[in-house]
């Protein structure tokens, strides 16, 4: 199958019909938090997957009987053994899925959507900030940036959680935070004072950040208000709205931009983003009730 | 040039402010230096200081009776801690600790006061970016009382 994402073809061993899910094996489930935790799928005969994605897109879950949700992969696009997805629960399907166990099934359709801007990326220095959950829809861009480390300039990550027991990857972040070549902050909106990280909401880290502005790009997800005070913060430390990436969120059901339920005015989130460059959805950002 | 001057001269806080301002403000500026767990201010303390943080990180807390202390803000390099120095009955409303080994440009407040009566320029210099900073530390506790990160389906 071929599906038009950012205008680059990408191809899916999945199926040939966009609405047929293909069903995985859970292979592995990781607690990440409360309420949070992050699956490993691989093809029911045990043999690994083929599966091909890039940074930021999403696939479509269904679980039997209960229904479809649709949540970004959160795996490296390099290693693509197997499907990796982070996930909040936060309704009836997310909480279906946290039931399953180890041997289950699950329905997957896709990859969807558009993807990071990695290519765009190339030779500036790249900000990472993510709010909560939104780390996971990210992850792959930063794998990809470590795959292909030399290819970028400086790699700065701010990372926002509630508190901080509400921090996701934590080993990934731990490991991350020894390197000499990403700048990793983070902070949390509330903690005891046993914590000894920063204390603060993530758009306030911005000023950390000592790299060139000028030649910068940002990926940039979260809550939609975080997003929108960060790309204030990085207008603020010099950035242009046009290198400030965000990745929004509706009601995606279809993922191929038929069935209109993530319609944002004239945009299908499913197909037309979920990456948009922050300048052209500034505007769509402040329509009240969509 | 003395150190506090090349620093407070090239600091963001203070960015276009005019030299003999700048001068006038480093006559009530001092070097200082606290330990990991170090309380630089309690709660109720006079606020006699400001202070420029030149690297380090100091936690801004509340003691709760029974549960210990809730950590609110912190603040790193750069950044500028205290502005209730500037504002009647200037008195401490929180707690500040350092959380690691923290240098900091000190500055005196009552000095700086005097001297911003005496010279309104100054006065309005500083006026002017305090009023930023304190907008800046408002936008962000508003964003940090909105519970952002809350589930939206319970």
């Amino acid at each position: 199958m071929m599906l038009q994402s950012n205008n680059t073809a990408i191809k899916t061993e999945l199926t040939n019909e966009p609405f047929v899910p293909v069903m995985y094996e859970i292979k592995r489930i990781q607690r990440e938090t409360e309420d949070t935790f992050t699956i490993d799928l691989i093809l029911p005969d045990k043999k690994k997957t083929n599966f091909r994605f890039k940074p930021g897109q999403f696939n479509s879950m269904f679980v039997h009987g209960c229904g479809e949700v649709p949540i970004s992969i959160s795996g490296n696009p390099i290693k693509n053994e197997k499907i990796v997805h982070t996930i909040r629960v936060v309704g009836t399907v997310t909480r279906a899925i946290r039931r399953l166990k180890v041997g289950e099934y699950i329905g997957i359709r896709g990859p969807f959507g558009s993807h990071w801007p990695v290519e765009k990326a190339v030779d500036k220095n790249v900000i990472i900030i993510a709010g909560g959950i939104g780390l996971a829809p990210i992850r792959p861009a930063v794998y990809h940036i470590l795959e292909h480390r030399e290819k970028y300039k400086d790699l700065s990550i701010l990372y926002g959680a509630r508190t901080p027991d509400d921090i996701i990857f934590k080993k990934e972040l731990e490991s991350i935070r020894g390197r000499f070549d990403i700048d990793l902050h983070v902070t949390v909106d509330r903690a005891d004072n046993k914590w000894m990280g920063n204390v603060g909401v993530v758009p306030t880290l911005a000023k950390r950040i000592t790299s060139d502005p000028s030649n910068s790009i940002a990926f940039v997800c979260g809550p939609e208000i975080m997003m929108r005070y960060s790309a204030v913060a990085l207008q603020q430390y010099g950035m242009s709205l046009q290198d400030i990436y965000i990745s929004l969120e509706r009601n995606m059901k279809c993922g191929i931009g038929l069935c209109g339920h993530c319609q944002y005015t004239g945009k299908f989130i499913c197909k037309d983003g979920p990456v948009y460059s922050y300048e052209t959805v500034k505007d769509l950002l402040k329509t009240r009730e969509i | 040039m003395t150190s506090l001057t090349s620093y407070l001269v090239e600091h963001p806080f203070l960015k276009g402010m005019d030299k003999k301002h700048i001068d006038l403000v480093v006559g009530c500026a001092k070097n200082v230096r606290y330990n990991p767990g170090d309380y630089l201010f309690h709660e109720g303390d006079e606020a006699d200081w400001f202070y420029f943080i030149r690297e380090g990180q100091l936690a801004l807390e509340v003691f709760r009776p029974h549960k210990g202390g809730i950590v609110f803000q912190t603040l790193g390099t750069n950044d500028v801690l205290g502005w209730s120095w500037l504002v009647a009955p200037y008195m401490r409303h929180f707690d500040c600790r350092a959380t690691e080994l923290t240098r900091a440009i000190a500055l005196d407040g009552n000095c700086l006061r005097k001297k911003c009566e005496e010279d309104h320029e100054l006065g309005y210099a500083m006026m002017n970016r305090f009023v930023k900073l304190t907008e800046d530390e408002l936008m962000a506790l508003r964003l940090q009382l909105m519970d952002i990160y809350d589930a939206p389906i319970k």
